[in-house]
Order: structure tokens, then C-alpha cells, then sequence
């Protein structure tokens, strides 16, 4: 029988994963529900992000904030020159091309960080204190991951809800053509929001770094669960990788201690594919977006 | 005077020609309708005017600038709005999301409370269901959406494609008394319609589009007498 409190602890663990994944989820979500492009390379691009992230802390002595803030604007530069350089000549293309440009840009962000940083993992030597509350131990640094991780989502939710340029941003998603008939470029509304997506991927990048070691295969670890959490949230539906980013985290963590970490990522795809039979389009695929 | 002119223009889909060497004019203030069968070039004539596809050749000038060519979201910020066809709401938006993305423009959004207040004076019913999805509005709730959009860019040309598409009768005459009242307001109107009876009551002036080229054009009484439009369009 295992220990209840190591359990809670588990569930915990999980649910302060789930900020982390849901976050990453976030801005995958929102660049495919905008284009309806999917850039299989994105955990990639955070990877790109973490190394930043990692000389400037370790390297240049940086804080770890403003590595971080680093981090971001890197990110932001990066989904720029991803949308401008591989998505906007391949916009119209049949999916399956999109797909196979943005596989590529994966190969290629993974040998090149192999080439430049080697295979060696480096990690961000902080120290950050475990937090006892009331015999449960929990790491500071998944608990800043996972506040941050919600107020960059709430962030978000008011961004794409209350300003003129978010509203935009979910009005080009649902007719595009009808956008710019209202007098917006689709084409600067795409661009917004793939910088939008890359400073998502800049964050998670930060807040991953200070949990995390960083490698060439990082994207390889992350990228899979990423995406089966939008699709198992139902592509483009933010609330629904929402929910899938903690079913999918919990799995993992319980898994985790109930038989061991390898198992939790086991049965977790195992589950990914059991619900592609019974809910192709995602838990919440009744709803509306 | 002439505030928006077609001329001689050519423009289709791919290999197929839509529109042969249309010419046509508007003045400010005036409602003038293009009728016709199905399949006419009605809607690729809007669209060659809103920018949604460029002529392959002929000019496009509004209020003496040549806007041939200019994409849909430049022509927009020069005061045309063009309500499409099927109305093209953002279903998931709310009733006001969907006004606001009508005052996207930088102009527009500097005046968009007025606006605002103005569309749901003329449609209170917007008012009532503004929080409610877009999509969950009846037919002629949603075309008086889509005409409210089209005003909250602060156009003063509004093109109109088949505004009674859809709706039940009743629905098409309070809808027609609707656009009455907006181009009372001093809004230039150019309709699109296949319901010729109702359409040549609102308008002055109409133009008769067969595959493609225009037929023959006048004042609307004129066109309602002429033999062959009554048998053909009217249903007399």
C-alpha cells in the first residue's frame, strides 16, 4: 500500500505540470486555431528559447528573471521569422505539406543545436528551496512555473477577449476573408499572432529552464505530449487542451508513483489513442469553439 | 455626382470570366440595385468593387481615386462596406464582438461608441441580444447584424449582397424598410438582389446583369414596366 501523503504529493506534482503543459499547449493551440497551420517544431523553438535562457544565466551571470524576459523576446522573434519565412509562402498549401515544412524545420533546429551545444544536458544551477506544507514537499520552482504559467493564460484569455487586436485575432480564425472585408490585413493579424504564440513559447521556455535540463532533444521529450494534449483538447480549442494539459499531467504524475515515470507516459499515450476512437475531435468536441 | 464608377471592367475565377466589360456608375446618395438570374456575375460584381478579387482589367474609381486593384482591407478604410453574401458573421463572436470588428478600422474605432448607439437606434433588437452569440440569432436578426457591422466602419458607400437571402417574407419587407431607413440617413446603396419585385420599390435606379454583361439599365419604374423583366424576374 503506498503512502496516501506520497499520492497527494503525486497529484499535486501533476497538477503543477499540468500549468507548465497547458501553457506550452497554449500557444500551439492558438497559432493552429488562427492558421490552421500546426508547427509540429514549436517545443522546439521553446528548446532554442531554454539555451538563452541558460547562457545568460550560467554564461553572463544574469538573473534568472531577466533571462527569462530574454527568453521571451526571443521567442516573439523566432514565431515572427517562422511565420514570415516558412508558414506565409505555404499558407494555402495542402495541410499535409505544412506539416512536412514544419517536421523539417524540427530536424533541422535539433541537428543544428546538436552541432552548435552538443548532446549535453545543462541545466540552470539555482537554488531554489522545497516547500514543506504540512508534510507535503513541493518544489519552489514548480510552483513560480505554475502561478506564472496561469496568469500568462489568464493574460491571454483577456488579450483575446477584451482588446480590439485579440477579438481580431479570433474573428480571422472563424472568416478570414470576412476580416478583411471589416478593414483588418489578414496577413498582420497572422503575424501578431504567430509573436504571440512565440512569446508563449519564450515563456514556457523560461519557466521550464529553472526545472528542466536543457538538450538538443528537449523538443523530442516535450514536443509529443504537447500536441497530444491540443488534440486531445480538440485543436484550436483553448479550454479543452485547458482540461487535457491536467487529465494528461495527473496520469503521468500518479502513473509516476503507482508504477514508475516511463509507465505514467505509457499509459497516457496509450490513452491518447483509445480517446482518437471514442472522441476524435477532442473532450470538449460537443461545444462550439 | 459620381461617386463610384466601373469601367469597362473584365474579372473572373481562374479560367472562368464572371463579368464582361461592365460599366457602371453610382452617384452620392443614390440606391441603385444590380438584378438578374443566378449565376448573372451579381457577386463577383460586389467583390471586384470591395477589393475581395481585382478585375483582370477596367478601372475602379471611387470618389475620384482609382482603387483598381487595392486589396479588400485598404478599400474598406476608403468608406465602402460591403455587406457579403451569406451574411459571413463571426458565429462564435457575441452580437457586440461582431459590431466591434465592424469599427476594426483605425477611424472607425475612434468613433465607435456613436456608432454604436446609432446601430442599436436603428436595430434595438441588436441591443437586446448583444452578449448572445452570433450564431444563435435568427436569419433576419442576423442580416440586421451584418448591415450593423457594415455601418460601424463609418462607410458611406454600402454594397448589399442579397440582403433577403433566407429570410421569410415578412422578415424581407421590414428588412427592406430597414435599408430604407439607412439610406435615409444619407448612406449611398448599391443592392444586389433576386427578389426583383421588393428590390425595384427601394431603389432609383437598376441595371440588369445577364451572364455577365449589363443588359439594360434605368430608372426602377421604367425597368419593374418593361416586358420581359416583369415576365422573367417579377413572376407577373
Amino acid at each position: 500500500m503506498i503512502d496516501p501523503v506520497f499520492l497527494l504529493e503525486a497529484a499535486i506534482n501533476g497538477v503543477l505540470l499540468g500549468g507548465v503543459l497547458a501553457l506550452l499547449a497554449l500557444g500551439l493551440n492558438l497559432i493552429f486555431g488562427v492558421l490552421d497551420v500546426v508547427w509540429i517544431a514549436y517545443v522546439d523553438l521553446v528548446m532554442v528559447c531554454m539555451y538563452l535562457v541558460y547562457f545568460l544565466v550560467m554564461g553572463y551571470g544574469w538573473p534568472v528573471w531577466l533571462g527569462g524576459l530574454a527568453g521571451i523576446g526571443l521567442g516573439v522573434l523566432l514565431g515572427l521569422a517562422v511565420h514570415l519565412l516558412i508558414i506565409t509562402p505555404i499558407l494555402s498549401s495542402p495541410p499535409v505539406n505544412q506539416l512536412l515544412a514544419t517536421g523539417g524545420l524540427l530536424f533541422f533546429i535539433q541537428s543544428f543545436a546538436t552541432f552548435l551545444w552538443t548532446t549535453d544536458h545543462r541545466s540552470i544551477r539555482i537554488n531554489l528551496p522545497v516547500v514543506e506544507v504540512g508534510g507535503l514537499f513541493l518544489s519552489f520552482a514548480r510552483l513560480i512555473a505554475f502561478a506564472l504559467s496561469i496568469v500568462a493564460m489568464l493574460g491571454l484569455w483577456v488579450f483575446l477577449r477584451r482588446t480590439f487586436i485579440g477579438t481580431a485575432i479570433r474573428a480571422v480564425a472563424q472568416d478570414r476573408g470576412a476580416m478583411a472585408l471589416m478593414g483588418a490585413d489578414p496577413q498582420r493579424i497572422y503575424l501578431v499572432t504567430s509573436g504571440v504564440g512565440g512569446a508563449m513559447a519564450g515563456l514556457a521556455a523560461a519557466l521550464l529552464s529553472i526545472q528542466y535540463s536543457v538538450h538538443p532533444y528537449f523538443g523530442a521529450a516535450f514536443g509529443p505530449i504537447t500536441f497530444m494534449v491540443c488534440v486531445l483538447g480538440g485543436l484550436g480549442n483553448m479550454l479543452g487542451a485547458f482540461i487535457a494539459s491536467f487529465v494528461m499531467s495527473e496520469i503521468i504524475s500518479l502513473g509516476g508513483v503507482l508504477w514508475s515515470t516511463e509507465m505514467g507516459y505509457v499509459i497516457a499515450f496509450a490513452l491518447f489513442i483509445v480517446m482518437m476512437f471514442i472522441r476524435p475531435g477532442g473532450i470538449l468536441a460537443r461545444r462550439e469553439r | 455626382m459620381t461617386m463610384l464608377a466601373l469601367r469597362h471592367v473584365t474579372a473572373g475565377y481562374g479560367h472562368f470570366t464572371a463579368l464582361w466589360d461592365v460599366s457602371l456608375e453610382v452617384a452620392a446618395g443614390e440606391a441603385v440595385a444590380v438584378v438578374g438570374p443566378n449565376g448573372a456575375g451579381k457577386t463577383t460584381l460586389l467583390r471586384v468593387i470591395s477589393g475581395v478579387i481585382a478585375p483582370r482589367s477596367g478601372e475602379l474609381i471611387f470618389e475620384g481615386a482609382v482603387l483598381t486593384g487595392r486589396p479588400a482591407h485598404e478599400i474598406v478604410a476608403h468608406g465602402i462596406a460591403h455587406v457579403p453574401e451569406g451574411r459571413r458573421l463571426f458565429p462564435a463572436l457575441t452580437v457586440a464582438e461582431n459590431l466591434k470588428m465592424g469599427a476594426f478600422l483605425p477611424a472607425a474605432r475612434r468613433s465607435y461608441r456613436q456608432s454604436l448607439e446609432r446601430v442599436f437606434e436603428l436595430f434595438p433588437v441588436l441591443a437586446e441580444r448583444r452578449g448572445q452569440r452570433a450564431g444563435s440569432l435568427s436569419g433576419g436578426e442576423q442580416q440586421m447584424l451584418a448591415l450593423g457591422r457594415a455601418l460601424m466602419s463609418t462607410p458611406r458607400l454600402i454594397l448589399l449582397d442579397e440582403p433577403s437571402m433566407g429570410l421569410a417574407p415578412v422578415m424581407v419587407l421590414r428588412l427592406f424598410d430597414l435599408i430604407r431607413r439607412i439610406r435615409a440617413e444619407g448612406y449611398t446603396i448599391l443592392v444586389v438582389e433576386q427578389n426583383v419585385r421588393q428590390v425595384l420599390k427601394l431603389v432609383d435606379r437598376a441595371y440588369l446583369l445577364e451572364v455577365g454583361r449589363i443588359r439594360m439599365e434605368g430608372r426602377a419604374h421604367e425597368l419593374a414596366e418593361q416586358d420581359f423583366v416583369r415576365k422573367a424576374y417579377v413572376g407577373l
